[in-house]
């Protein structure tokens, strides 16, 4: 097993689209790493480039040691799982899983000896003699997870494989991959678009955006303290609210465009008295009563999900009636046209320059 | 599920079919009878009275060693056509598969020479090799072999099978590229993954998954070669030298419109029209139950 480093890497496509620029980072041997953004901002062709599949433009990637640049995906020692399974519908599951260890000329009380043993940990014993035109799509992303896992690899590559399956089966199958990663201890690479599955499962997090990463961390490091407007709104669902204001002019606070009180939060000092952008989870405002409350908000719309409900408003003396959601707790009962009275939990406000987005600190 | 559409009458579905039927009628049901019924008969010389023989003309057939050796010569000519054809169309499908450049162009020029009719394939394949004008014959020379389809058979032969192979190129690239282009680039992508190389990814994967449209093609190619091939013949050949090149569709024609055997030409179209059903319905059965994933 090997870890995993890019140094420097730029993908430029023949048409002159620039999908990367310039990824430095380097993954722990036996790192879950998850690589999360928007469609189109280049996870995916960063692990084609891992495996082998994308040509490296600039820089180099290596795995363990080695640069891998140039080498075909066969002599590069990892595993990929697709996103539909991209299993060979010819195949019997144990063909599929042998497959790999077949060109490798693994000798045959060996296959046999790793595909039972990947069977079972997957629960396939019964399913071997199966074409997969004959499996459910759990069973499926489970034959395409064991395609990978007796190859014993030096790294798991991961593009986006639970977004087939339906939402219950999605968090089984993100329980099992966790475990499974955890017990097998192999490096991993996970592209997702889903913010939830990039949090629950990822050791460290790279949240990419146009073709850089914007922040590389821990998931809660990123939740906690977001580097840029970017990740800040993409990472914690519902969103993040953006409430533009002015630095008060003792730098005590902030004065929000539309709220007629001072949001006694300080700016850090980088703030200067300036325009800043005022950051707050949904899950970091509190009813209170109007005399404690930092801003007020006329309920537009609820969505009631049983544990919490989400409170969609605009803020009530807002000129531009900047909107505001807000988490609140299930058993309170919100009406639309209502006024909440909300209170900001302080350690919890963030603070953007809004003219680069970057975090204020 | 399947939707049915139900008419209330009777009138408008009969309207509906009415022209294939009538098509099929008078092109196909109605010449084939009459196929039939003269095969059952012997007519004089003249054509002026004919006598009711059964299955004598089949049992003349049977035992005439010119026919068996037609036979023969059909097997292999078509075993070669197809052959031929199905592999020169599968290496070019690759290879387009993965051309990006002009890919367009590439394709249209493949798919021309479908166009042309088969007696201009042939005449166009005949003036190349011809021993006295013929580029390819030149060549041939110049490398040592004395091409002559005037007299040898086997040289005539092979003019044959490679004017008809060339025709049916365009056809079989046609549905190989489309057959490649079906499989879904992950999969290749995965085996490169699982450590096989270019060659063995195409035998191992794409061959397979490309076996429904491959065995469709071989059925296709077969009843092409059988039936569709007089034009070529009859251009270039013309079923010589010595009969090496009558290949049982050009027998029909020669023994019925030349030698005015029409009894036992009527026979042998007879048992083509047999070996046609005969592969017709082997594809629908086989096509419905193996090769499909």
């Amino acid at each position: 097993m090997a870890g995993l480093e890019f140094i420097g890497v730029r993908k430029t496509y023949p048409n002159g689209v620039q999908a990367i620029h310039g990824i430095d980072m380097a993954v722990a041997d036996g790192e879950f790493v998850v690589i999360v953004g928007p469609s189109g901002c280049g996870k995916s062709t960063l692990l084609r480039m891992v495996a082998g599949l994308e040509t490296v433009t600039e820089g180099e990637i290596r795995i363990g040691e080695n640069r891998v640049n140039e080498l075909e995906p066969a002599d590069r020692n990892i595993a990929m799982v697709f996103q539909n399974y991209a299993l060979y519908p010819h195949m019997s599951v144990f063909d599929n899983m042998a497959y790999g260890l077949r060109n490798r000329r693994t000798p045959r009380d060996e296959i046999a000896r790793r595909v039972a043993e990947a069977a079972g940990t997957l629960q396939l014993e019964g399913l071997l003699d199966r074409r997969p035109g004959q499996l459910s799509g759990g069973q499926r992303q489970r034959v395409a997870m064991g395609r990978a896992i007796v190859r014993e690899p030096e790294a798991f590559l991961f593009d986006e494989p639970l977004s087939n399956l339906d939402a219950k089966l999605r968090v089984q199958m993100r329980l099992e991959i966790k475990r499974l990663q955890r017990a097998l201890g192999t490096t991993s690479l996970y592209v997702t678009h889903d913010q939830v599955e990039a949090m629950t499962l990822a050791d460290r997090l790279i949240v990419m955006n146009a073709g850089v990463a914007e922040q590389v961390g821990r998931p809660l490091e990123i939740y906690d303290a977001p580097a840029t407007l970017f990740v800040a709104g993409f990472i914690g669902s519902p969103a993040m609210n953006f409430l533009p204001g002015t630095v008060a002019d003792d730098g005590s606070g902030a004065n929000l465009d539309g709220v007629d009180r001072t949001l006694l939060v300080a700016p850090p000092a980088s703030a200067g008295r300036g325009r800043i952008m005022v950051g707050i989870r949904p899950e970091h405002l509190e009813p209170v009563s109007r005399e404690e409350a930092a801003m007020e908000v006329v309920v537009e719309l609820v969505e009631a999900l049983g544990a919490d409900s989400l409170v969609h408003g605009l803020l009530a003396d807002g000129g531009e009636g900047a909107a505001v959601t807000v988490r609140l707790d299930g058993a309170r009962r919100v009406a639309a046209g209502e006024v909440l009275s909300l209170a900001v939990a302080p350690n919890h406000v963030h603070f953007f320059d809004p003219d680069d987005g970057k975090r204020l600190a | 599920m399947e939707k049915r559409v139900v008419f209330s009458k009777l009138g408008l579905p009969i309207l509906l079919v009415a022209p294939q039927i009538v098509i099929t009628l008078v092109f196909f049901i109605w010449p084939a009878s009459q196929a039939l019924y003269q095969s059952l008969l012997l007519e004089d010389a003249f054509g002026l009275r004919s006598q009711f023989v059964w299955l004598d003309n089949f049992i003349a057939l049977f035992s005439d060693p010119h026919y068996l050796d037609s036979f023969a010569r059909t097997v292999v000519f078509s075993a070669a056509t197809a052959g031929l054809s199905l592999g020169v169309a599968l290496f070019l499908a690759a290879m387009a598969d993965r051309v990006l450049k002009g890919a367009t162009a590439y394709r249209t020029l493949i798919v021309w020479p479908y166009a042309v009719a088969p007696a201009v394939a042939g005449v166009l394949w005949f003036f190349m090799f011809n021993p006295s004008i013929g580029v390819l014959a030149y060549l041939l020379k110049w490398l040592g072999y004395d091409w002559n389809h005037y007299l040898d058979g086997t040289d005539a032969m092979m003019l044959v099978i490679l004017a008809a192979s060339w025709k049916q190129v365009s056809y079989n690239f046609l549905f190989f590229l489309a057959g490649l282009q079906a499989i879904p680039r992950s999969l290749v992508e995965a085996a490169a993954i699982d450590g096989a190389r270019p060659f063995k990814r195409f035998w191992t994967i794409i061959f397979p998954l490309l076996s429904p449209t491959a065995f469709f093609l071989l059925v296709v190619n077969i009843v092409y070669a059988f039936f569709d091939t007089f034009g070529i013949v009859h251009a270039t050949t013309s079923g010589g030298p010595a009969q090496s090149t009558t290949i049982l569709v050009y027998k029909v024609f020669s023994d019925g419109f030349i030698g005015l055997d029409l009894g036992g030409s009527a026979a042998q179209s007879v048992v083509l029209m047999a070996v046609v059903i005969t592969l017709t319905v082997f594809q629908f059965r086989y096509i419905e139950r193996k090769v499909a994933y």
